[in-house]
């Protein structure tokens, strides 16, 4: 039987992780590749890494970082963030990544995701949706609009529409990220989650807001989500990846238990 | 040393950048004299099965592939490699290598998983393997070990060479071959410390078949 898979997300801005990240004895550890090998040895099931630079300069010194991860840990990555073309996704997976994942790039731009997946897969292809509660109307049907920005700017597109639409231009993966849960740590949108999942045939990765592994049983069971990633929860040392599997495990989620 | 060979549609540096980490030596090539000196070959694989065949015919490496399997040649077959050592695959009407009988399957998007949903397809993510027979490039591996897969169609050898099984949907071969001829359909290199192991176990029975020779 397929294991749910937690999945640690790291923002990186020029090389260096946004955050510092708190391990056990708060040693702040600012580099993406070492935190990206504590993660790999400590039972990561994969990593997404969201590169936050803006500059065409930084973007080299990801592919660098992305091409030392490669060489470090032995699961698969995947690499968002300022990914426009088909020659930004080659850039990003010659260089040792697995996958690629892009966001307001598939709103502007739907070919992208087709194009991606007829180049290197479907299964190379995630597409990242921000997600905002919005009231029923005629364009939002199931009253959850697609977002960009961070959340400032509603695009007009029903996310239950567009999961689809983007199953269908290729891609393998959806990462649905609830803007109204992100970062209240209070647990993922499950209505959403569920709605998405269930109306979709490509795994859903939940993602917004667990401050403790309850949610994320919750958004696995009830939301029937394929992965969560997390952020902050280990980010700054509250749980550990074997602690959350541990308690996934006892709720009778299936994970990943021996690596 | 070993081979990794290098056609097109593999993913021949991730596998490079797994043997590296083990202190393997090992070099991807598609050089004739290369290959028939390296103590193993590595036959890896992402893509389609008809893109993998077609580099495969065009530039000989078929054959060649056939008769170092023949001459004794250890060779582990990854993923699109697995699944092309069989007689035919379904994916783009493939005529495959033929180096062991059977076909390849589509996941069935009706089947249903243990809770009763229905699979999503590619099947994507860490599952077990359920050993059928001894399989030494197992060895040291604990049997509740994960390993990584990506795909959407499974090999279904005759079943004198299932090695182990995975269960998704359907109980699918995931492991075929024979002492010396291996096929992984999951993705070693991939799949963290278990994974790791089952690529130096590889190695060694590589190293101790050529000093046996």
């Amino acid at each position: 039987m397929l294991s749910k898979r937690v999945i640690p997300c790291l923002d990186v801005r020029n090389g260096k992780l946004t955050k510092g990240v708190k391990f056990k004895g708060n040693i702040d550890i600012g580099d993406p590749v070492e935190t990206a090998r504590i993660y790999y040895e400590e039972g990561a099931d994969e990593i997404v890494f969201y590169d936050i630079t803006a500059s065409s300069e930084g973007r080299g010194i990801m592919l660098d970082v992305v091409d030392k991860v490669a060489s470090k840990i032995f699961i698969p990555f995947s690499v968002g963030g300022g990914i426009t073309t088909v020659d930004d996704m080659r850039a990003v997976l010659l260089a040792g990544a697995e996958k690629i994942s892009v966001n307001s790039a598939a709103v502007k731009n739907p070919d992208i995701v087709s194009q991606g997946a007829a180049a290197f897969g479907s299964q190379c292809i995630v597409v990242g949706m921000d997600v905002k509660s919005v009231p029923v109307s005629e364009t939002i049907p199931s009253g959850y609009e697609i977002v960009i920005h961070g959340g400032r700017k509603f695009m007009g597109l029903d996310a239950l529409d567009w999961a689809k639409t983007v199953e269908a231009l290729g891609a393998g993966e959806i990462c649905l990220n609830s803007i109204d849960a992100d970062g209240t740590k209070e647990g993922y949108e499950l209505t959403l989650t569920r709605l998405i999942s269930e109306n979709v045939g490509i795994p859903v990765i939940a993602s917004g807001g667990a401050g403790a592994p309850a949610p994320q049983a919750d958004a696995l069971t009830q939301g029937k989500a394929s992965a969560a990633l997390i952020a902050s929860i280990v980010h700054y040392g509250e749980y550990t990846i074997p602690q959350i599997k541990k308690y996934l495990s006892g709720e009778g989620v299936k994970v990943r238990e021996v690596w | 040393m070993l081979a990794i060979l290098d056609y097109k549609a593999g993913n021949q540096t991730s596998v490079r950048r797994a043997l590296d980490h083990l202190g393997i030596p090992c070099r991807i090539t598609n050089d004739p004299d290369q290959l028939a000196s390296s103590l193993g070959i590595i036959f890896p694989g992402v893509g389609a099965a008809g893109q993998a065949m077609d580099e495969l015919t065009r530039t000989g490496l078929d054959t060649l592939l056939k008769r170092q399997v023949d001459a004794g040649k250890p060779l582990l077959g990854i993923c699109v490699g697995c699944q092309i050592l069989l007689d035919y695959s379904p994916e783009n009407d493939t005529k495959a290598l033929g180096i062991i009988p059977g076909e390849c399957l589509m996941f069935n998007r009706a089947l249903r998983d243990e809770d009763g949903a229905p699979i999503r397809v590619p099947h994507m993510g860490w599952n077990r393997l359920s050993l059928e027979k001894p399989c030494e490039i197992l060895d040291g591996i604990e049997p509740e070990a994960e390993f990584y897969f990506v795909h959407s169609y499974y090999p279904n050898p005759d079943p004198a060479f299932v090695l182990a099984t995975t269960s998704y949907g359907v109980r699918f071969c995931s492991l075929h071959g024979r002492p010396g001829l291996w096929a992984v359909q999951f993705h070693p290199e991939k799949s963290g410390r278990p994974g790791l192991k089952l690529l130096s176990n590889f190695y060694e029975y590589c190293r101790r078949l050529g000093h046996a020779q």
